[in-house]
């Protein structure tokens, strides 16, 4: 039974994030953030016990958690590479910036490597429209990508 | 006749009193402040194009297609999402809404099927009647593109793509005909209070997904219904419609199982039933309806239903087919034969509370003018007779005080033993509406029940009671409302005994009887039973609503009197929002009490001792009455026992499943020479029966039901009755064969002598029923219309009467050898004994009874989930599996009766109400420990039910 345990883990540590965020104003969002932050990512077992608590429906945690495309539905890579695909983006070449990415990761969008170095995200509009193309690697944006600079996010991606 | 066509308003109507007036297209509309342009403009006759609009739900916006034009507005708002303004110039047909309109419906059909001719809803389709209005001719986006329709694009596979669902044994739900106007979701969340659907993703991505992304089955969906009725498109179809086909006429009925008493249209297709679909009009129901109603209607035609009389000697022989005038002929003469031999008191008779009112009333006439003896009882002996006595004594009348409208003016609901959301689930939706607008609730109940907490719903306070112990918390409760002064004097003084009261108040202000005392008796912390008093007496309108819970206990009526007793000192009773309303159980329960179904009464509740009222029908009748009460239900068996007792007939009942002490009522009926059952089924009761007449369904008769409400609604006939003749027809040849004079040409002749006798329906005629839609008794010249709510300015009885209520333990105790309380209850998806919701599909829900039991007790048992039990109490034992959950307190287990062959009633007491021999139910000391199989009773029960149920001529019987 080493199953068993691993899933009492899982309802103990979200009782604990929901226990400290649940009296917030709208705590659902707060908590799936704070359970994503707990797991790397947003397990499916937890959606139940969130809406346990929140006297929610099942569907409507499901409803909510699907909406938000940050919501992770596996653990992500160690390294997160988000690549603007907006409009302006894609007026200066974000496109053929993003075939180049996923040739030299070897991964598309929504993919992990298989050595779980990178995880490779399409995002809307980083705010960067005046350095486009442009994309985000773990929280820092990076503009005006290049094939240089395509080198660098690989060379520290796999460092 | 034809399809009856109702308005889609778009958006609900406005409540507001304060009229507003506008154009619309050169129209002028008045409406009521807060209406949308779209219900104005609809009220005005012109029908603004909608997709995401209809008016069971609040306006969403989001199809873009309801668009208008307002002078000196910028911009095309949405009309149902706009408010309507005085003066206010509406265009709804323009140029620009014509180009926008079309745009935005050649985006819906390039990502729909095409195949409307194959389509199960061509026909009843919104999107193919959109598409017209709007005057799509020609789609420039094509159908090549990123699609949900095709489960391949060019061989390679669509991803976006989704398998139909037909896990539901009543709908399906095909993903690719879904244009995401969330209807349905809204639908389920709005109406039914469910919130089983959601939108799951976003943008082209976004899906209808039940649950989280499961099937329809394994998802939080109850099956209301709602969202296949709201859908637009053939996404959510009735099975039938896929079937059958698209109806052509419709007829308005009411409902046959709880009684709640929603009112249908029965859409038909010739004589075949295509679906129900409850009607907008129905003042009980306003559209919404549960599963059973909407659904379970199978049963109607199942091949076990018995069309053919038939009869036996003996109830060792099996069954002998035979025509209608033997099995009369038979049963008059063993009835006369028997009355000869053993005196005119030794047969009785079972009135039905799932047949009509007018049938109920043909039985207990049989009774008393043809059997000359008042031995007529119903079903409403063993759930709420206790409610007949203890509102009586207290008010003076026997019924609800409210209508269920009035639950939109409550602010606090007080539930006790009732558990509404499995047994009168569209009540329970009309609740929690309310509570999700702010109301609150008290829920008083054993079990952690879906009132107390489910999606969006918590109750206040819930006090998980030892069973047994209602009065003990009532009088608590009273207790606090007495000594903390949160009476309501003013109300007391004017419309109660203020003596009655003093004395009531100084016997409640004995520290015995305050919550900490109470909570020794109960297990309910004091500080709850407090919290809970105070909210009910000073939380604004306050409504008690009970059931079962209440009534089927050794004090069912001592507790009834205390419910009315909080009534009245805290003012809540005679408008709208507050009152006493106990959930009745069939949909013509109260129907059958109200037509002088107890051996004590004549109908409208009047004394069989009462010389003036027995006159009425002496002189109609012909005969004399007798002034004696008759016989109970189980005084009948008790005298059958004894040997004196040897003749009854049972319209639509099943005693034997029903009633509690099984064996005893099965050696009852064993004693007896000659058991009627008219019934759509062998029964368990029948196989001691000697005569079958096969009974008629509500959808093959005319007549009428009385609602928990005393709402009278019509049942309408729609097709011919399988098995030859109405229920009421079937009394009246029996009657004829007795001799008597009876010559009813339609159930409406019923009514009209019923009128004519009964003071409280004086005015009610099938033709004011056709006038009113329906009706709540009393209805005479006092309340022309009817009475949504008694006791507006005094009590029916004059003052209010308070009547001390002691707390008396039940004889019913736990001990070393049955250290549990067993209580009972329903489910959802069943009805009753089930013998009609088991022959539907409904059984994909609840297949068996199961116990449930807390993991404490389990576990000192060895027990898991799952596992076989063995039930065992001072009256017997049965075997039935286990489930664990903490919905039930430590001490406690539950189980429902829906199914013969747990037969849970071989496990309850003989122990019943003090008054009215009302069984106690809710109250059984029992032991639970592991089993491998039926118990020995369970199988020679078995053994003997196929024995007694074999036909002559006929292979097996089935079941």
């Amino acid at each position: 039974m080493v199953l068993q345990p691993a899933s009492t883990e899982i309802a103990a540590r979200t009782a604990a994030v929901i226990s400290e965020l649940k009296s917030l104003e709208g705590p659902l969002i707060p908590i799936l953030h704070g359970v994503q932050e707990e797991f790397g990512y947003v397990p499916q077992e937890t959606l139940p016990i969130i809406a346990e608590a929140l006297n929610l429906s099942r569907a409507e945690v499901h409803g909510v958690f699907t909406f938000y495309h940050d919501f992770r539905h596996h653990p992500a890579g160690r390294h997160v590479l988000k690549v603007c695909q907006a409009e302006a983006c894609q007026s200066m070449g974000s496109d053929a910036i993003a075939a180049q990415i996923k040739q030299k990761l070897g991964i598309g969008f929504h993919e992990t490597s298989k050595d779980g170095d990178v995880t490779l995200e399409p995002i809307y509009c980083l705010g960067l429209c005046a350095c486009a193309p442009a994309a985000m690697l773990d929280g820092e944006v990076i503009g005006r990508l290049d094939a240089d600079k395509i080198d660098e996010i690989a060379e520290e991606i796999h460092s | 006749m034809g399809l009856i066509q109702e308005i889609d308003f778009g958006t609900p109507a406005s409540k507001s009193e304060k009229q507003v007036t506008l154009t619309v297209d050169g129209f002028e509309v008045t409406v009521p402040e807060g209406t949308s342009i779209m219900r104005a403009s609809m009220e005005a006759g012109i029908a603004i194009p909608k997709l995401c609009a209809t008016d069971m739900v609040d306006a969403f916006g989001s199809c873009r297609l309801c668009l208008v034009e307002i002078e000196g507005r910028n911009g095309t708002p949405s009309s149902c999402t706009t408010p309507v303004m005085p003066g206010m110039v509406v265009h709804t047909q323009t140029g620009r809404l014509k180009d926008i309109r079309k745009g935005v419906m050649e985006l819906y059909i390039s990502d729909h099927p095409l195949d409307c001719l194959t389509c199960a809803a061509n026909g009843d389709c919104e999107l193919q009647d959109m598409a017209g209005a709007v005057g799509l001719r020609d789609v420039r986006y094509g159908y090549e593109g990123d699609n949900h329709v095709r489960a391949k694009n060019n061989g390679v596979e669509n991803f976006k793509w989704m398998a139909k669902d037909e896990s539901n044994p009543y709908f399906t739900y095909d993903p690719s005909k879904c244009i995401v106007c969330s209807r349905c979701v809204r639908a389920c969340e709005e109406v039914q209070g469910t919130f089983a659907l959601t939108i799951e993703g976003r943008g082209f991505g976004s899906r209808v997904s039940p649950g989280a992304h499961e099937l329809f089955l394994d998802s939080e969906c109850v099956s209301c219904g709602a969202c296949v009725q709201a859908c637009p498109t053939a996404t959510l179809t009735e099975k039938s419609v896929i079937q059958i086909g698209q109806p052509e006429h419709s007829v308005v009925t009411t409902c046959a199982y709880c009684g709640v008493g929603c009112s249908f249209k029965a859409e038909m297709r010739g004589d075949e039933l295509v679906r129900m679909v409850p009607w907008k009009d129905g003042k009980a129901n306003r559209g919404h309806s549960c599963v059973k109603g909407r659904f379970a209607y199978g049963y109607a035609t199942h091949k076990e239903r018995i069309l053919n009389p038939m009869i036996r000697e003996n109830i060792a022989d099996p069954w002998r087919e035979v025509s209608w005038e033997e099995a009369l002929e038979y049963t008059a003469k063993e009835f006369r034969r028997i009355q000869y031999q053993y005196g005119r008191g030794a047969v009785g008779g079972i009135t039905s509370s799932r047949c009509t009112n007018e049938e109920t009333f043909l039985v207990q006439k049989l009774i008393r003018q043809g059997f000359g003896n008042n031995n007529v009882d119903t079903c409403a002996r063993v759930c709420h007779s206790p409610t007949g006595y203890g509102l009586g004594q207290t008010y003076g009348t026997s019924a609800g005080t409210q209508d269920f409208d009035s639950v939109e003016d409550t602010d606090v609901a007080l539930i006790i033993g009732a558990n509404p959301a499995s047994a009168h689930p569209v009540f329970a939706s009309r609740l929690k509406k309310r509570l999700r607008a702010g109301a609150k609730l008290i829920v008083i109940d054993p079990r952690r029940t879906e009132m107390v907490k489910s999606a969006h719903i918590e109750a206040e306070h819930h006090l998980a009671l030892k069973p047994g112990t209602n009065v003990a918390i009532v009088t608590a409760m009273a207790h606090v409302i007495v000594t903390e002064g949160l009476f309501d004097e003013k109300f007391i003084r004017e419309r109660c005994d203020w003596s009655e009261f003093q004395d009531y108040a100084e016997f409640v202000s004995d520290p015995q009887y305050s919550p900490e005392a109470a909570e020794k008796l109960s297990g309910v912390p004091a500080e709850t039973i407090r919290g809970a008093a105070r909210l009910y007496a000073t939380g604004g309108n306050a409504a008690i609503y009970y059931g079962l819970g209440v009534t089927e206990h050794s004090q069912g009526s001592t507790t009834v009197i205390g419910i009315a007793n909080l009534a009245m000192l805290t003012g809540n009773i005679g408008r709208r929002g507050v009152g006493v309303n106990p959930l009745r159980g069939q949909n013509n329960v109260q129907g059958a009490c109200d037509m002088g179904s107890f051996p004590h009464e004549l109908p409208g509740y009047r004394h069989i001792s009462g010389d003036a009222v027995r006159e009425i029908y002496d002189s109609l009748w012909g005969v004399k009455l007798d002034d004696e009460p008759g016989l109970r239900i189980p005084n009948m068996l008790d005298a059958a026992v004894d040997g004196t007792f040897k003749g009854i007939y049972i319209q639509g009942e099943d005693i034997l499943q029903s009633d509690p002490d099984t064996k005893h009522v099965s050696a009852g009926l064993a004693a007896m020479e000659c058991v009627v059952v008219q019934d759509l089924f062998l029964n368990e009761t029948a196989n001691y029966a000697h005569v079958f007449l096969p009974g008629s369904t509500f959808l093959e008769k005319d007549g009428t039901f009385t609602n928990a409400e005393r709402r009278i609604n019509r049942v309408r006939k729609v097709m011919a009755p399988k098995n030859g003749y109405a229920d009421w027809e079937v009394t009246q040849k029996l009657a004829q064969a007795m001799g008597l004079n009876w010559n009813y040409q339609h159930p409406s002749e019923i009514m009209d002598e019923v009128a004519k006798t009964t003071p409280s329906f004086a005015n009610v005629s099938y033709e004011f029923l056709e006038k009113m839609g329906s009706v709540q008794w009393p209805c005479n010249d006092k309340a022309p219309e009817g009475t949504p709510i008694m006791h507006i300015d005094g009590f029916v009885r004059g003052k209010g009467k308070f009547i001390r209520t002691e707390y008396v333990a039940t004889d019913e105790k736990t001990g070393p050898r049955f250290p549990l309380l067993l209580t009972t209850g329903r489910i959802l998806s069943q009805y009753n004994v089930g013998a009609q919701t088991r022959r539907t599909e409904n059984v994909a829900w609840h297949a068996e009874d199961l116990l449930e039991i807390h993991p404490h007790d389990a576990e000192v048992r060895g027990l898991r989930d799952g596992d076989w039990v063995r039930l065992q109490s001072r009256a017997g034992e049965t075997t039935l599996r286990a489930t664990i959950t903490d919905k039930v307190s430590p001490g406690v287990v539950y189980t429902t009766f829906h199914h013969p062959d747990t037969q849970a009633n071989v496990i309850t007491t003989d122990f019943s109400d003090w008054a009215t021999n009302c069984p106690e139910y809710k109250v059984t000391a029992v032991q639970v420990g592991a089993s491998n199989g039926p118990s020995e009773w369970q199988k020679e029960y078995t053994e003997q039910a196929q024995q007694s149920r074999r036909i002559a001529g006929q292979l097996e019987a089935a079941e």
